[in-house]
């Protein structure tokens, strides 16, 4: 038994974990303080300078709530289906390469939690997991605003894997290989030789990739499902106090899944993107901070579009999905196959 | 290690197949599928076969098992009713004869004997080698198959559209 | 080590309890979910082989025989789908028109 390399993933679990948690508590700060800031307002500026303590605030009121459960309600399907949300979300982030091979004492440690040959594979199937809190929480609520929310919720989510996984099919095609790790390590060098621009012609895959990923996450300009006007707020009507907070992190922590593997698959992991003149540890800190900055552009991306765009309805949603992102995924893969036959991008 | 993760699945397997097969919520049952498959999804990947293991929780348990969710919640199927009395006998019957059955179907199998597990070889479970096949001996059925998916796909729109007055 | 044995038993007892479940449920989305059950039985007896032959044969089959579940459930639910539409009700033991 291996007891130091089981340490060692023990290790990289605990970290990656409570770095998820961690950004979860800054996104909640970050998302008030930018959509003031975009409406012209203050947002939370009571509770510490700039109101940095505003998270903690918000998990002390959201853990003295009372505990409400519907009586009619299912009860064993209406407690699992927060955890439900959280736990899938939160297992896609395993694959995720955040940093490169470090040496310490000798022992060279990858940073990748689960280094699987089929690793995408694995971080799409745990977001699609994912549905099933959406359509138990619907359901055990036993109100008709919950059942619609979560049925339109899951027929959301399911339509837009399809553009997902044929955009991850793509960058797959071009990489010649499932194992996130070497498709980052394919992107290595200049800015130029990422994914998304010459190493792999995938402009358009990303773009499909990141649309496709806001209508999964639920967040505008998709989230018809959890609107107030339109649904009082969906499937997680029904939810209030500790359990809203299980689902209300489930959806963040699906924001950095999300933008963790655009940022795997098209923008080079955590390569820099422009040479450096030393190595060692200085270089490898450098990238795994490129890797957090990344992923810090992409939820503030998230909480910008969120507060600018204005919501589809529900069938403008299906038809974007359908008939405009499908057609598009099909064409960029087929674009992509020609590329990679004719030998001008990727093996 | 293998046999502590196969006993674990096979529990989990054989308890959530029981709750499909008696619970009377529909819901519950369906969920209990979906629990059912994940489970024998881990059996595979405990068998060295990763690229079905996956491809099992993607299809399978993500995409189908929300299908007949979906349908079970579109037409609001309550509780089952209780049984027609004038099936009783078929109801006492029925787990008698898949008993005989199971007891024929495994004695058949374990007197198979299967050969031991080998070593993993190199390159075995993986997406490539099972799409190097794919492609090469079985390109006919692949594309056959497809058909046959492109068909279920008119069919099943066709038979589920309203009838507009 | 995993005695294969083991693994084919207890897809034999999948398989029974599948087919308990067909010949005994009422609701005919309960029915197709059992069958669904008896197709997972027969992936797993399919992976055993594979494992012990070492081919990624068996692995194909089971490929095929996973997409050829997918469009059965989707026929079969449009089926159910219709037939509700038409009776009222999904319970097997009412939709006996074509009785003597």
């Amino acid at each position: 038994m291996d007891w130091l390399g089981i340490l060692i993933s023990g290790v990289k679990i605990v970290v990656v974990f409570s770095s998820l948690m961690l950004g979860v508590s800054i996104m909640t700060w970050v998302e008030r303080r930018v959509s003031a800031v975009i409406q012209f307002r203050w947002g939370p500026n009571r509770v510490g300078p700039w109101g940095l303590l505003q998270p903690i605030a918000d998990g002390v009121k959201f853990i003295q709530k009372e505990d409400i459960i519907p009586t009619d309600a299912y009860v064993p399907f209406y407690l699992a289906a927060p955890m439900l949300a959280f736990v899938p979300a939160a297992f896609a982030f395993t694959v995720i390469p955040f940093g490169p091979d470090i040496d310490i004492f000798g022992r060279t440690v990858k940073l990748v939690i689960l280094d699987m040959d089929g690793g995408v594979l694995w971080g799409f199937a745990a977001t699609a997991l994912g549905v099933y809190a959406l359509v138990l929480a619907g359901w055990s609520s036993r109100s008709k605003f919950s059942l619609m929310g979560g049925l339109r919720s899951s027929a959301q989510m399911l339509s837009y894997e399809l553009p997902l996984v044929l955009s991850i099919v793509a960058v797959v095609l071009v990489s010649g290989s499932l194992r996130p790790t070497e498709i980052v390590a394919r992107q290595a060098g200049t800015i130029w030789n990422w994914n998304v621009f010459g190493g792999g012609a995938q402009l358009l895959g990303f773009i499909l990739f990141t649309v496709a990923g806001y209508a999964e996450t639920n967040r505008l300009p998709f989230d018809l499902p959890e609107a107030e006007g339109e649904l009082v707020s969906g499937y997680h009507t029904e939810y209030s106090g500790m359990r809203f907070a299980t689902f209300f992190m489930a959806e963040y922590i699906n924001m950095m899944t999300s933008s963790a593997l655009a940022i795997t698959l098209f923008l080079g992991g955590w390569h820099l993107g422009f040479p450096v003149p030393f190595t060692g540890w200085p270089l490898w800190i450098l990238e795994i901070l490129a890797f957090v900055v990344k992923l810090a552009a992409f939820q503030f991306l998230y909480v910008w579009v969120r507060w600018t765009l204005p919501r589809f309805r529900y069938d403008q949603l299906m038809d974007l999905g359908w008939k405009g992102l499908l057609p598009l995924s099909i064409g960029n893969l087929a674009f992509t196959a020609i590329l990679v036959a004719f030998g001008i991008v990727g093996k | 290690m293998e046999r502590i993760a196969f006993c674990v699945l096979a529990v989990l397997v054989v308890a959530s197949a029981l709750v499909v097969v008696r619970h009377k919520n529909p819901v519950v049952a369906a969920v209990a599928l979906a629990f059912n498959l994940v489970g024998v999804a881990g059996l595979y990947m405990v068998l060295h076969a990763q690229f079905v293991g996956l491809l099992q929780v993607i299809v399978y348990a993500g995409a189908i098992m929300v299908l007949i969710l979906f349908v079970i919640m579109l037409l609001n199927l309550l509780e089952e009713a209780e049984p027609h009395p004038a099936g009783t006998f078929q109801r006492w019957l029925a787990p008698v004869a898949a008993a005989a059955f199971a007891v024929t179907i495994g004695s058949a199998l374990w007197r198979s004997n299967p050969p031991a597990f080998p070593p993993v070889p190199e390159g075995f479970g993986t997406a490539a080698s099972v799409g190097r096949e794919l492609f090469t001996r079985f390109y006919y059925p692949f594309e056959a198959i497809s058909l046959l998916l492109i068909v279920a796909m008119i069919g099943a729109v066709l038979l589920s559209k309203r009838r507009l007055p | 080590m995993i005695d294969p044995r083991f693994v084919l038993l207890l897809s034999a007892l999948l398989f029974a309890l599948g087919v308990v479940g067909v010949l005994t449920r009422r609701g005919a989305i309960t029915i197709l979910m059992c069958v669904e059950l008896m197709l997972n039985a027969g992936n797993l007896a399919f992976i055993t082989f594979a494992r012990s032959n070492g081919g990624p044969e068996a692995q194909i089959y089971v490929f095929f025989i996973m997409t050829l579940a997918a469009a059965e459930a989707a026929v079969g639910l449009a089926i159910v789908i219709a037939l509700f539409r038409l009776r009222g009700t999904t319970d097997v033991d009412e939709i006996n028109l074509l009785k003597w």
